[in-house]
């Protein structure tokens, strides 16, 4: 099956350049890129002007597989996922239980077999993501992990994470964390301040993100493991980022979109939502991540989609749970910072698709001849507001509800397959 | 109409004029409950529900108070050992009390936004008695009332709050409601009981207790709790008082007709020494409770006559049953 996809706005985050041209979809790969016609017998689709850029590589994707399918399963994610661009999931390994072990691994890699869209997993670093005893990391690789984390949970014990990081290294795996230092921010809903103050809520000093990162990059350094932090979100962490990356260690990071978009304030009148973690921070650290991200010295932008039920959400701020949905609303949210003039389409593929394809060593992430189909086709411009409840994932919180939005995905392909299509609804 | 609000749920959303409004109202109770026969029928027919998720005396009794002298039918629900324990959710809570149709709910609760987050689901008023390390804005009222009433005004004083600031919503209520009302806010104590980001408040931090005082018109104490005095924030009792301990010798340096304040129940030779507490000339302690009762009158008239007029233009409109 041959698809030509003709008069795109063709967006190369390789080459950092964006051009009109054709593409040519053949036996799942990028056959040809160009002002080339239509090969004989190729299923044409006019795009129209629209952008067509790889599919997005979402990194920290929670799942609620196993234990908690009521706020998210596989299927709605793969679907969520699809309409939003997203054409692979890298899932957390948050779930209960924790895939920390290869069977465990074997249930959700079977479980997410027909999605519409790739998916690989993460597995968990320590047992039951404790932080006590290292998992068995040999067989998890074996048996598919792309990289091992605790997600949020912070080890404390600077042995244990000696001991895993060096074994990890000596295997090649890849380790991500999430820096944070666990004693200042225990307890904590918000980013301590004037606004913490103003609601007499509990808050962690922003300064708690970079003694999470120094101390983890004195571990790197120590141990020579290939490491990426979760997400970087205050201006004070980025110095220390920097020199590790000066002196040659093998270290990337992320954030999430909603960290770029939205600051303290949003939480207003305690609007849980905007509960994340880590919180949100203060307009100056936003800006400076928008430039962290431009300068590329911040690789990664992901969603850090975290399905909770409106239960868990319709409490006390301190009380309620922490985190949002954004496989759906990921690459609308992201447009942002192109419309303000913040980042260039191919600046912000580089972080959605490209980087994370190479960081984990995935073949997608290339706008190129010979590349995997994965494909995204949007439009930029397209304004919408955001019904949280049209959201295909099945816990609907986002902190974008009734937002203004701009961009929106027309076609969705994986392996040249197209999984979804904006005029039918889904493929 | 001089006070809009439906609710009464911080001190931050009132706007100066609301505050004269209630502390004016205030005054005329205070006459009043100083009669031998104290009840008028302003709240005649209504039901007041007092939801108390903390424990609280001195509160509760004062709002019991007010609602009984306004004639309302009032109802205390003692939440520690309610459905609450069984596990059933705040919002649970309220949906459960607002098919009871109350007209003013009294909510006191342990964390901060949960007060607000309670009144979106119910259509009665719903009053604040103090929510987490947020607001109480009654007591800041109150407060306000008493300073008015000693000062003869509630501008251009300068008041020192002097404690444990960061726990309190109190302090928090009461700088709002002083700056609004344009006065000069000291905060005094150890830097670790003061909140982040103070310094972004307008108002002036002192760690030394006899800067802070110095010139004060008003002297305002908080509560330091007892969870709080073993090592956690400060080094132990004895020294906190040494420093931070209202007594004659720092109150000095506060103007000679300064008054000294303190939201109670008092913790004697922690923040504040028993002579301080108990001499007449300077201590308005016992006052604030008496003015305590007069707020909570006026914010409850208040609201149900904004209730009425809701109710009543609903009724014109025939929207409401």
């Amino acid at each position: 099956m041959t698809l030509f996809l003709q008069n795109a706005r063709l967006i190369d985050p390789e080459a950092l350049s964006e051009t009109t041209g054709n593409l040519v979809i053949d036996a799942g790969q990028i056959a040809a890129i160009g002002p080339m016609s239509a090969p004989a017998g190729a299923e044409v689709i006019d795009c129209a002007g629209a952008c067509l850029a790889p599919g997005i590589i979402d990194w920290g994707v929670k799942i609620g597989e196993p234990g908690e399918r009521h706020v998210e399963s596989f299927r709605s994610a793969g679907m969520a996922a699809a309409a939003g661009g997203v054409t692979t999931i890298i899932a957390r390994p948050d779930t209960a239980p924790a895939i920390d072990t290869p069977e465990v691994l074997e249930f959700v890699t079977r479980r997410a077999a027909d999605l519409p869209v790739r998916i690989r997993h993460m597995a968990a670093l320590t047992k039951g993501r404790a932080g006590r005893e290292m998992t068995e990391i040999g067989f998890l690789m074996d048996a598919g992990a792309v990289a091992f984390t605790d997600a949020e949970h912070v080890t404390e014990d600077a042995k244990v994470l000696n001991r895993a990081f060096t074994y990890a290294r000596s295997l090649g795996a890849l380790v991500v964390g999430h820096p944070q230092e666990p004693g200042l921010s225990k307890g904590a809903a918000v980013t301590s301040g004037k606004f913490a103050s103003l609601r007499g809520l509990p808050g962690v000093s922003p300064m708690a993100e970079r003694m999470g990162l120094e101390r983890d990059l004195a571990l790197v350094e120590m141990t020579g493991v290939a490491w990426h932090a979760d997400q970087i979100t205050t201006a004070r962490a980025l110095p220390a980022l920097e020199r590790a990356r000066k002196a040659g260690l093998d270290v990337t990071a992320g954030i999430s979109v909603h960290h770029l978009t939205l600051n303290e304030f949003d939480v207003g009148e305690y609007r849980t939502f905007f509960k994340l973690t880590p919180p949100l921070r203060s307009e100056e650290d936003r800006l400076a991540m928008v430039q962290a991200v431009a300068d590329g010295l911040i690789d990664v932008i992901c969603s850090q989609h975290t399905p909770a039920d409106e239960e868990s959400k319709r409490l006390p701020f301190e009380e309620a749970a922490s985190g949002a949905v954004g496989l759906e609303t990921l690459l609308p949210a992201a447009l942002r910072l192109y419309h303000s003039g913040a980042l260039s389409l191919p600046q912000l593929f580089r972080a959605l698709s490209l980087n994370p394809a190479r960081r984990l060593g995935l073949p997608q992430g290339r706008l190129a001849e010979g590349a995997p189909a994965d494909l995204v086709l949007f439009d930029p411009e397209a304004p919408f507001v955001l019904d949280r409840f049209a959201l295909r994932s099945k816990a609907k919180n986002t902190p974008f509800d009734g937002a203004r939005m701009q961009g929106r995905v027309r076609a969705t392909f994986v392996a040249g397959r197209k999984v979804y299509d904006a005029t039918e609804g889904r493929a | 109409m001089a006070f809009r609000a439906r609710h009464l749920l911080g001190i931050e959303h009132l706007a100066p004029e609301e505050i004269r409004t209630v502390l004016d109202l205030a005054d005329r109770y205070v006459d009043l409950n100083r009669r031998t026969v104290k009840r008028t029928d302003a709240l005649a027919g209504m039901t007041q529900i007092n939801m108390f998720f903390e424990n609280s005396t001195r509160t509760q009794s004062s709002f019991e108070l007010a609602g009984k002298r306004l004639g309302a039918d009032v109802m205390n629900m003692s939440m520690q050992t309610s459905s609450v324990k069984k596990g059933e959710t705040l919002i649970d809570t309220a949906l459960t009390l607002n098919a009871m149709h109350p007209d003013l709910l009294v909510v006191r609760h342990q964390n901060s936004g949960a007060v607000d987050l309670l009144a979106q689901k119910v259509n009665c008023a719903v009053i604040n008695a103090g929510d987490g390390k947020h607001e109480h804005p009654t007591q800041a009222l109150l407060d306000a009332l008493t300073i008015r009433r000693a000062k003869g005004r509630i501008q251009r004083l300068t008041v020192a709050i002097c404690g444990d600031v960061a726990h309190s919503r109190v302090a928090r209520s009461n700088l709002i409601l002083l700056g609004k009302m344009e006065n000069r806010v000291r905060l005094v104590g150890p830097p670790t009981l003061m909140p982040a980001g103070i310094g972004e408040f307008g108002v002036d931090v002192c760690d030394d207790m006899r800067a802070g005082l110095e010139g004060a018109d008003v002297v305002m104490m908080l509560r330091l709790q007892k969870e709080r005095m073993d090592g956690g924030f400060i080094p132990s009792e004895r020294e906190y008082f040494h420093r931070y301990g209202l007594d004659a010798e720092k109150l000095a340096y506060a103007k000679p007709d300064a008054i000294v304040m303190h939201p109670g129940p008092m913790n004697r030779g922690v923040e504040i020494d028993g002579t301080i507490a108990d001499d007449i000339n300077r201590s308005v302690i016992q006052e604030q409770v008496e003015m305590g009762v007069a707020v909570r009158m006026a914010v409850m008239d208040l609201l149900a006559q904004n209730l009425r007029a809701e109710r009543g233009r609903a009724l014109v409109e025939g929207s409401y049953v």
